[in-house]
């Protein structure tokens, strides 16, 4: 009777577009629900740095290698903020970062695809980010208080990410036949799997329903992806590229493009474990945090003995 | 242990001199001078601010939603707290 009244107390304050704190009361449902995304979503941020890490080295220019090093480096942070509001409903850092190495926590199966050319940084960054900046956008009105904050710090930093990346592009395309080839061969590697980021088509995606209800998000993910598709085809289209995709036709009716279906069945595939670097990308988190180790223990063990003094003094 | 991440702060940035501390959210930390280098590098990456702030987040104390009618109610009735209260002649400028 209590939880019935509460629950219903609860959906009003999110039809009233209050937004929930984290001692609020709230369903278990609704907890676990935006508990899983965070975590997620803070595991894409961090392991989404392995990818592009993989080209700071061997960034062309100089400033092509400052600009990548400052991404990636607000990558960790976006991580960070949302760890931070993942552990503000009471589950600790080590916690998450234990689900992430074992396996228990998913991550955007984005970053499970290799960079193979320095086109690719381009890609990701005008793809990947982009798709990301169009869900993220939407989630600053997301109805838990600590991930709508963390969202708008978020997207303030993400506007130079897809510039950078549409800049990269742009400098290919236009230069010799080999780049340009070498811009298109990404485009065709990263086009599909960024349609998948917003995940399955609602009516088989189990959580979407719930989702809307509880306003943790505000669309759907087809209505993104149709957002995406519309805003993309026609940047490629500047850069002088072909979007791989043959059913791809302006509808004048719905005023956007009708496009072909990504492969949900890679989907599948490679959000549970098997595509080409998901093995990859985990053993390189753990072995970094296993060679940080002695990091933290030497903190740890300067701050106890500092504490230890000031007590004594 | 080995695997512990530092106790959690809360963090507030002033954004320009002269203006509030804003917290704007939490950092991990073994002690404070490492909590707030973490801050510096994590808030203020863009020029965000001018000054910093790190509280062990164990240490605030805040007020408990389910009390929040009754905690603030005593306000409600005091609307002669509020310049709306007052009737002032007409003509009577600057007050
Ligand atoms: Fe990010
Ligand atoms: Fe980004």
């Amino acid at each position: 009777m209590e939880n019935a009244l509460n629950e219903k107390s609860f959906q009003d304050k999110i039809d009233e577009g209050i937004s929930i704190e984290p001692k609020d009361w709230m369903p278990e449902t609704y907890r676990k629900h935006v508990l899983r995304q965070i975590s997620q979503h803070a595991h894409s941020e961090i392991i989404g740095m392995q990818p592009e890490g993989n080209w700071i080295t061997r960034a062309p220019s100089l400033r092509r290698k400052m600009v990548l090093l400052a991404k990636v480096q607000d990558e960790a942070g976006h991580g960070l903020y949302l760890y931070s509001a993942a552990e503000s409903m009471g589950v600790t850092r080590d916690e998450l970062l234990d689900q992430l190495h074992t396996g228990k926590a998913k991550y955007s199966s984005i970053f499970n695809y290799p960079t193979l050319t320095w086109a690719d940084i381009g890609a990701v960054g005008w793809l990947v980010d982009g798709a990301a900046i169009m869900n993220q956008v939407m989630l600053q009105r997301t109805s838990y208080g600590p991930y709508a904050r963390a969202m708008v710090r978020i997207c303030k930093e993400e506007s130079f990410h897809q510039r950078q990346g549409f800049e990269i592009m742009t400098v290919l395309s236009e230069g010799s036949s080999e780049q340009k080839e070498m811009a298109q061969d990404a485009l065709n590697r990263w086009w599909w799997p960024s349609l998948m980021m917003f995940g399955p088509p609602d009516e088989e995606s189990p959580n979407s329903a719930n989702a809307l209800k509880w306003k943790i998000k505000r669309e759907g993910n087809d209505e993104l992806r149709q957002r995406f598709v519309n805003q993309t085809v026609p940047q490629a289209a500047i850069l002088g590229l072909k979007v791989p995709d043959t059913d791809l036709k302006w509808n004048e009716a719905k005023k956007g493009y009708d496009f072909g279906t990504p492969n949900w069945a890679e989907f599948k595939n490679v959000i549970s474990g098997n595509g080409p670097c998901n093995k990859e990308r985990i053993a390189n988190k753990i072995h970094s945090h296993k060679e940080g180790a002695w990091v933290r223990e030497a903190a740890e063990a300067y701050a106890a003995k500092k504490n230890k003094a000031s007590i004594a003094a | 242990m080995s695997d512990n991440q530092g106790i959690l702060w809360e963090v507030f940035v002033q954004t320009k001199p002269g203006l509030p501390h804003k917290h704007c959210g939490s950092i991990h930390g073994h002690d404070k001078e490492m909590a707030l280098q973490n801050a510096r590098d994590l808030y203020t990456r863009r020029n965000e601010g001018t000054n910093i702030w790190i509280i062990p987040a164990s240490e605030i104390v805040a007020s408990s939603p389910e009390d929040t009618g009754s905690f603030f109610e005593p306000a409600n009735d005091k609307v002669y707290r509020h310049p709306t209260f007052y009737k002032i002649a007409d003509g009577i400028t600057h007050m």
